[in-house]
């Protein structure tokens, strides 16, 4: 199902790794796209539109912000900013999910998570 | 985004568009600097961003709460329409909130007095027991039988109210409470708030268990909360009784109607009313007999197992008990004989709110359906531009719910203050009457549940005109294309509220006419210009012999003040609210069982000069004299209707004999005009007149009439009266009151009432049909301005333009009224039960009715008719 795959890791993993990323360098749409898939070593295909869902949700909520601009290609691009409470809300949403990789893990492989 | 301004929102989604493209397009160069083709770039570019009108969508969505948003935007748009027209608005809201409140005031009173249990744990199961004629009245021992011999009841406990003069150390002031069983707060599971209360295993026989349980209220206000009350030694009619606890705040007794201000244990009436009746089988002074139904057993079961138990007393008792026939009630308003009334008149009063409501709905309708036949071109257009029948219709009803919905708050509003201050409000000053009325969460809801009904049912008026709506017909022949059908349904519309509007005044005005009256009629006495002291000797431990000893004292020495024309005293008084009404034989019957009785008729034990202290007309023979006391042979005088029924004969009556149920046999020495005794639109009763020192009460009513005129002073010889009785003895509290008022006060209340209730539904119905008729009117004039101009143009005279623009409304409210008329008038008979001499044949009433009706529509056409008349044509054909 390429289609929601990205989607179907689970909710907000999305909007998790746009903050992240956008917390490196400020970028726009597509770039974004380039930007997970290729840090995912391609793993991840996230299908393209379903970015712009997400960075809607995320405009909405503050944790970004957006300012028409021209790229370093000379382009005409929309480019998307981090701000402040996005970079706490990140923080708060990476923690969570160490926390929450940790127990699957632990249930995962018992064995191994109590030799550890 | 709701709270976004619209081009900021449209903003928003051409960025989103517009950036959608920019990244389809730069994938696609991408993918050509990769060496493919422009046109399979596109294509590749186009798949891998995906489904582009779906992702614009969910992405929209995020701006959005779709439903919600949707209401929001119908909501503000039909704000926005009311705010370009607040005339029509606030007279929506207004008229609802008269409607809806009206609904909440009686649906709160029904709720409270009729749906509500009593505030007793397990209340479903609790009946009082009735028999026959004298609803709940036993006889203590009868009492103990029933008590003792059922199978169906848990247990029963048994009570009558009672008054006392209660000292607390200062001066005795009168006091109401219950005279009770032992079992009494046992039976109804009824905990303490704070000491304890008495129990069947405190009664070891006459006077033994003297205490008493204060109610939370009187405690409350007359010991200031103080904890150390109990144990405290109080005096009741001068006999020592220990206060033991304090009743929860929340009960008060087992009738709705009497807040009592303390309990008593029943073994120790004695002490209170100076003669034991425990034991008398024949004396009813039990007023209730009230306990829970086992768990299974049915009310009709359990009258079966009391009838058989009736019928062994009659058999065992046949001198005090006949065959009585049992039956179950609920006790808040005492059984049936206040329930069966009040049920009857607030179903009564409910309906006519109902039908209140009902005609604002179908006026609002009508009203709404002219302003929806007015944005018939918008509507079609809207139609014809793609927008979908049910969008319209919602918004319609967003409309009609939004002040529907105002209207409900506000009058749910007024409501609640209304019945709040009802539920503490004393009809009667001197009595702990009230009705507990404070709404609760059953009346709100209701209120906001008719709300939301009424705003569908106005709502829903206009959405046949919106489904018929043909937009090509209605765009291309404009707003004067309308069918003449739809105006004949708002026509019947009105013609059904006018009448019903008709009806209430009609019944008003024939109440009103009614009680004013019924205070003027003639009653057998003459209840203005005389005072009336109102005092129990009791109260201040007066017993036996030295009763009519005082009462004679008394009589004496307000004798004495200058003005006063005639004074006596009488153990009741008529139409007092309070009488007892024995059995009487005729002179030859040897059996005294109740079944061979001739008659039963009011008693009064009254003093010398009675009559003409009361204004009584003496028919014939002699009124009382000191000289008929105990030792002479006993005498009476009676009335006509006891003359026709027990001496079978009128004009020689005097002379005669009848005997009472102990066997006594009596002389009848006078004989005066029948007059009313419990109520006014009693048939003839019978009553008799017996002399106080033959037939002692320490229940005293002096009545005083005085020599002149009474009006102008009352309250100096009130007060001059009190003085002379404080000298006689300043332990003996009393009241002291007009009699005219006191029985404007007791006897009108019921009537008053009922006039009040049609009053205010009658002019809430006026209101309605104001609202009607002015809507009509003022959409007859609006819709034919055009037409009015052109007549004016021609010089058409001011009346024939109010015929054209006013004619139809006017005629719709003659036909309505006289209908309603008509209505009215049958409505009145049952009006007739309630208001002594309500009858519609009354040149007054008629002419009341024209009037007001007509006044109706001068009010309601008013306006409509100023803007018809200054129609100015030249302005209205440049608009064109």
């Amino acid at each position: 199902m390429k289609d929601n795959a990205a989607r179907d890791l689970f909710p907000g993993a999305l909007e998790m790794m746009i903050l992240e990323s956008l917390r490196r360098q400020p970028a726009h749409g597509y770039a974004l796209v380039q930007h997970i898939q290729q840090r995912s070593n391609n793993l991840l295909q996230v299908e393209e539109g379903s970015l712009y869902p997400a960075l809607q949700r995320l405009l909405k909520a503050k944790l970004v912000k957006a300012e028409w601009g021209v790229s370093a290609t000379n382009r005409r691009v929309r480019t998307y900013q981090i701000t402040a409470s996005g970079l706490h809300h990140l923080e708060l949403q990476i923690s969570s999910f160490d926390r929450m990789f940790e127990g699957i893990a632990l249930v995962l492989n018992p064995r191994k998570a109590t030799t550890s | 985004m709701n709270w976004m301004p619209s081009t900021v929102r449209h903003k928003l989604q051409d960025d989103l568009s517009e950036e959608i493209r920019l990244h389809i397009e730069e994938r696609a160069e991408h993918l050509i600097s990769e060496g493919m083709t422009p046109k399979e770039a596109q294509r590749q570019a186009r798949l891998a961003f995906g489904n582009r009108t779906v992702i614009e969508e969910r992405s929209r969505e995020v701006w959005q709460w779709p439903t919600l948003e949707s209401i929001w935007a119908d909501m503000r748009i039909a704000a926005r329409q009311l705010r370009r027209s607040p005339g029509f608005a606030i007279a929506t809201v207004l008229t609802l909130a008269l409607a809806i409140g009206a609904n909440a005031v009686v649906f709160g009173m029904l709720n409270a007095l009729i749906l509500r249990p009593l505030n007793v744990p397990q209340a479903q199961s609790l009946y009082a027991i009735e028999h026959g004629s004298d609803y709940g009245f036993q006889s203590y021992p009868d009492y103990l039988d029933l008590r003792d011999r059922n199978r169906s009841f848990d247990s029963l406990a048994a009570f009558t109210a009672t008054q006392v003069g209660l000292d607390t150390g200062k001066a005795p002031s009168r006091a109401f409470g219950y005279q009770t069983s032992g079992n009494y707060f046992d039976t109804l599971g009824i905990q303490p708030y704070l000491g304890r209360f008495f129990h069947g295993s405190d009664e070891h026989g006459v006077n033994s268990a003297p205490y008493i349980v204060l109610s939370y209220a009187y405690w409350h206000s007359h010991f200031q909360d103080d904890r150390g009350v109990v144990g405290r030694v109080v005096r009741l009619n001068k006999h020592p009784f220990t206060i033991i606890g304090v009743a929860p705040p929340q009960f008060r007794g087992t009738l709705l109607l009497f807040s009592p201000d303390f309990f008593m244990p029943a073994v120790n009436q004695e002490q209170l009313d100076g003669a034991n009746n425990l034991n008398a089988r024949g004396v009813r002074w039990v007023l209730e007999v009230v306990g829970h139904l086992k768990p299974g057993v049915t009310p009709a079961q359990a009258a079966g197992d009391l009838n058989s138990i009736g019928s062994y007393l009659a058999k065992t008792y046949p001198k005090e008990d006949g065959i009585k026939s049992f039956t179950l009630a609920r006790p808040a308003l005492y059984g049936d004989f206040l329930g069966r009334p009040a049920r009857a008149f607030f179903a009564g009063l409910m309906l006519l709110a109902g039908l209140i409501l009902l005609a604002a709905c179908a006026n609002l309708g009508s009203l709404f359906a002219a302003r929806a036949a007015d944005r018939s071109r918008e509507v079609a257009l809207r139609l014809a531009l793609g927008s979908s029948r049910i969008r319209i219709l919602r918004q319609l009803l967003t409309e009609s719910v939004l002040l529907s919905l105002a209207g409900g708050v506000v009058g749910l509003a007024g409501s609640v203050v209304l019945l709040r201050w009802l539920s503490v409000w004393k009809p009667l000053p001197r009595f702990p009457f009230n009705a507990p009325v404070s709404p609760d969460a059953k009346v709100y809801l209701v209120a906001v549940a008719l709300a939301l009904v009424s705003g569908f049912l106005f709502g829903i008026v206009p959405m046949r005109q919106v489904f018929r709506a043909n937009p090509y017909e209605i765009v291309k022949a404009g707003s004067s294309a309308r069918l003449g059908r739809r105006m004949t349904v708002r026509d019947v519309l009105l013609v059904l509220q006018i009448a019903v509007c008709a009806v209430l005044v009609t019944s008003s005005i024939v109440a009103v006419r009614g009680l004013v009256r019924s205070l003027h009629s003639n009653f057998g006495f003459e209840p203005h210009n005389a005072m009336l002291i109102d005092t129990d000797l009791k109260m201040a431990g007066y017993t036996g012999d030295s009763v009519p000893a005082m009462q004679r004292r008394m009589i004496e020495a307000v004798e004495t003040i200058p003005g006063v024309a005639q004074v006596a005293s009488a153990n009741a008084t008529p139409l007092g609210g309070v009488a007892i009404k024995p059995a009487v034989f005729k002179d030859g019957a040897t059996d005294l069982r109740q079944s061979n009785a001739a008659a039963t008729a009011f008693q009064y034990s009254v003093s010398p000069h009675y009559f003409q202290a009361a204004d009584t007309s003496l028919l014939a023979g002699r009124s009382f004299s000191w000289q008929d006391d105990s030792g002479a042979q006993h005498v009476a005088v009676v009335n006509r209707e006891f003359a026709r029924q027990v001496l079978g004969s009128v004009t020689d009556a005097v002379g005669r004999y009848f005997k009472m149920s102990d066997g006594t046999r009596v002389q009848v020495v006078g004989l005066v005009e029948d007059g009313k005794y419990m109520s006014l639109t009693e048939d003839p009763q019978a009553a008799m007149f017996l002399p106080v020192l033959q037939s002692p009460a320490s229940q005293t009513f002096l009545l005083v009439r005085s020599k002149g005129d009474l009006g102008s002073d009352p309250q100096q010889l009130a007060t001059a009266i009190r003085a002379k009785l404080h000298q006689l003895d300043t332990g003996l509290p009393v009241d002291t009151e007009m009699w005219i008022d006191d029985l404007d006060q007791a006897v009108m209340f019921a009537p008053r009432l009922a006039t009040i209730s049609l009053g205010v539904l009658g002019i809430m119905g006026a209101m309605v049909a104001i609202t009607g008729i002015f809507g009509m009117a003022a959409y007859s004039v609006s819709k034919r301005l055009k037409e009015l101009g052109i007549r004016v143009a021609l010089g058409a005279q001011r009346t024939e333009l109010l015929q054209a623009a006013l004619g139809r409304p006017l005629k719709l409210l003659a036909i309505g009224s006289a209908a309603g008329l008509l209505l009215g008038l049958m409505a009145t008979k049952v009006l007739a039960f309630i208001v002594y001499q309500a009858t519609p044949r009354d040149p007054l009433v008629l002419a009341g009715v024209v009037l007001a009706m007509l006044l109706l529509g001068l009010v309601a056409t008013w306006i409509p008719a100023q803007r018809a008349l200054s129609v100015d044509p030249l302005k209205l054909l440049r608009e064109e």
